[in-house]
């Protein structure tokens, strides 16, 4: 079974072409993605590019203006939220403020025509899924926000659907209890294989947690794609901007053959990168700048220490962060400097801004743009 | 001296507030004290302690049919407005409607009318339809003037609900009225049973519209301001009166109790917000 699932996924949601239109305002510009049965996918993107209102569609709280939503192969035009094989987490968890936490979990069975020892059973259950085991008779606000987010899921999972949906379910959470919980969250997700799909702005959440993400600015996705791949592979400046640190270098293609390119950048040499490298529909001739992340540049200390390629570079500044240091580096010829970033080891000094570095970069790490 | 200045601004302060607690409620005491009095003249000074005149009101049958009369228009006007208040109150609260900031100053608007303009023409309107004066047409006008109070007790009741419980609800399966009947009446019901108070008390005290739109039958104030024609019956009116003070206290009492528990419920703090009273 297991197996099956893994080699030839089904597709649990079909999105083609969705749009959504609030008075003139046009939240959602054409969606058209599909997500796999048991997969975790997540829809990332600042506020206000979409996301919640695609989420609030697929659970059936709102309806497209156009374009057709099929979930597990049944088209949902027309479905009400109560009738859809998903269930949502949400933002401020809506838990029933006059209600048990056995009465929030077992809400949705007493409407499935279940006897009472059958609810409660599936309720403790659902509750020691979620590490909440003997917290039946707690009142909703005798419960830390850890154990509102875990009585939410809780009642999502019970109802046993075929997807669960969160809207930034971590982000109300403290620091330290949010990575817990995306670790569990993560954790739960593989061992049911149910679908879930993450609503978060936070792209290290999407990162840690996700199969896949799609990243969506002003109502449209601009990319998706893996954790990987997104963040070595960004489609767009933006994108790559978005997720993790990016510096942007002038470049352009000095020739070309049917393999690779040759690639000038003012600020660090000559490279020859492969032409898989180019993302899909961008011809050689529209590259105008590439992107290099601040841990594929190297400050080479020792004399000894070498690269792939080499440039000569002056320190403009450093950020120490324990594990870390960041360094603003001005490459030749530039005004701006770049960002790199170094793990800090024993026996080595922090390099002072003023004084001059070689910095060490690879032509995999390079990532083109137009 | 510091001190001795903020002292001395308080004390000010303090006989302000004083003076104006006497000027407000010495009236209203003087009710419950010449209503134990053992005189028939209402003057200083008391003449003794007596219980008759509230045994009087106990054998006085007009009184009864009064009181029975108020308390019936009181009861539908509190059920009819709290109703149309819910439903005005959640559509203020959770929707969003062309021409609704004025929509809702009309409806709000009988809280700053002076009633006799009311009562006035609602009696000229009565007359062009050429229905007849009745209890039914003293709801009618009660309902007027009590529905803006159940509208802002409840809007502080859905303006403080999450909009999410009732998604959460109908996304686990429940529909519409089920949603209704388990989560949002639950939730609201502190700020539903303080609005039928409120508007009850409200009702039942109401003096002019009832006065220019009832018919034979009179309600307890009508009846009160009949009575005070014959000094005799001052004393038991003075009674009455005391009777319909304590009762409205009490409701009032209740009704902001309840108020605070659905503001506790929701998590709310209890002092701010919404409060009307």
């Amino acid at each position: 079974m297991t197996t099956t699932l893994q080699t030839n996924p089904k597709t649990i949601i079909d999105l083609t072409d969705v749009v959504k239109d609030f008075g003139s305002f046009q939240a959602l510009k054409g969606i058209s993605a599909t997500i796999r049965e048991g997969e975790f996918f997540s829809l990332l993107g600042p506020s206000g590019c979409g996301k919640t209102t695609l989420l609030r569609l697929i659970a059936g709280f709102d309806h497209p203006t156009t374009g057709a939503i099929m979930i597990d192969g049944k088209p949902m035009e027309g479905i009400p939220a109560n009738q859809r094989p998903t269930n949502m987490v949400f933002q401020s968890y809506a838990i029933f403020p006059h209600l048990s936490v056995a009465d929030n979990v077992g809400y949705g069975l007493k409407k499935k025509k279940l006897s009472k020892a059958e609810i409660a059973a599936e309720v403790d259950k659902a509750l020691s899924m979620v590490d909440l085991a003997g917290y039946d008779s707690r009142a909703a606000h005798e419960l830390s926000g850890g154990q509102r987010q875990r009585v939410a899921l809780a009642r999502a999972l019970v109802m046993r659907p075929k997807v669960v949906l969160l809207d930034e379910p971590l982000s109300a959470l403290d620091k330290k209890l949010r990575e817990q919980m995306q670790h569990e969250l993560r954790a739960l997700q593989q061992s049911l294989g149910i679908t879930f799909i993450l609503v978060t702005h936070d792209q290290e959440e999407a990162l840690i947690m996700s199969d896949r993400i799609a990243v969506m600015f002003e109502g449209k996705i601009a990319q998706l794609a893996s954790p990987e791949e997104l963040y070595r592979r960004p489609a767009t400046k933006r994108v790559a901007s978005f997720i993790g640190v990016m510096n942007f270098l002038p470049a352009s293609v000095t020739a070309q053959t049917n393999k690779t390119l040759s690639i000038n950048i003012p600020a660090l040499g000559n490279v020859d990168v492969s032409r898989s490298a180019l993302p899909i529909g961008f011809f050689a001739d529209d590259l105008r700048e590439i992107g290099i992340r601040p841990e594929m540049l190297t400050v080479l200390f020792d004399p000894s220490d070498t690269a792939q390629n080499e440039v000569t570079a002056e320190v403009t500044s450093n950020t120490y962060y324990g594990d870390m240091t960041y360094y603003g580096v001005l490459l030749p010829g530039q005004t701006t400097p770049v960002t790199i970033s170094m793990r800090n080891t024993a026996g080595r000094s922090i390099a002072k801004p003023g004084s001059t570095v070689r910095v060490g970069w690879g032509a995999e790490s390079v990532v083109l743009f137009k | 001296m510091r001190a001795l200045r903020k002292l001395t601004t308080i004390n000010w302060l303090m006989i302000y507030a004083v003076a104006y607690m006497i000027f407000l409620y010495a009236p209203v005491i003087l009710l419950p004290m010449f209503a134990f009095n053992d005189a028939t003249i209402i003057a200083f000074p008391l003449s003794g302690f007596t219980t008759k005149w509230f045994s009087a009101l106990w054998n006085t049958d007009a009184l009864h049919g009064a009181v029975a009369n108020s308390a019936l228009v009181a009861l539908i006007t509190a059920v009819i407005s709290t109703l149309l208040g819910a439903s005005a109150a959640r559509a203020a609260a959770q929707y969003n409607f062309p021409l609704k900031r004025g929509i809702i100053g009309f409806i709000m608007l009988p809280l700053v009318l002076p009633e006799i303009i009311v009562a006035v023409a609602l009696l000229v309107m009565l007359m062009q339809l050429g229905l007849s004066l009745s209890l039914w047409t003293v709801v009618a006008g009660h309902v007027l003037i009590c529905t803006p109070f159940s509208i802002a007790i409840l809007s502080s009741a859905f303006a403080g609900m999450d909009r999410s419980l009732e998604e959460a609800s109908f996304d686990l399966g429940e529909n519409r009225w089920g949603t209704f009947r388990r989560i949002t009446l639950p939730l609201i019901m502190p700020g539903v049973i303080s609005s039928l108070l409120i508007t009850f008390t409200i009702s039942l005290d109401e003096f002019i519209i009832a006065f220019f739109l009832t018919g034979t039958d009179v309600t307890l104030p009508v009846y009160i301001w009949s009575q005070l024609r014959f000094p005799t019956k001052l004393p038991s009116v003075m009674a009455l009166g005391t009777i319909l003070l304590t009762v409205s206290v009490v409701m009032l009492i209740l009704a902001e109790w309840f108020r605070r528990r659905a503001a506790r419920r929701q998590g709310l703090d209890a002092q701010a917000g919404g409060g009307i009273i």
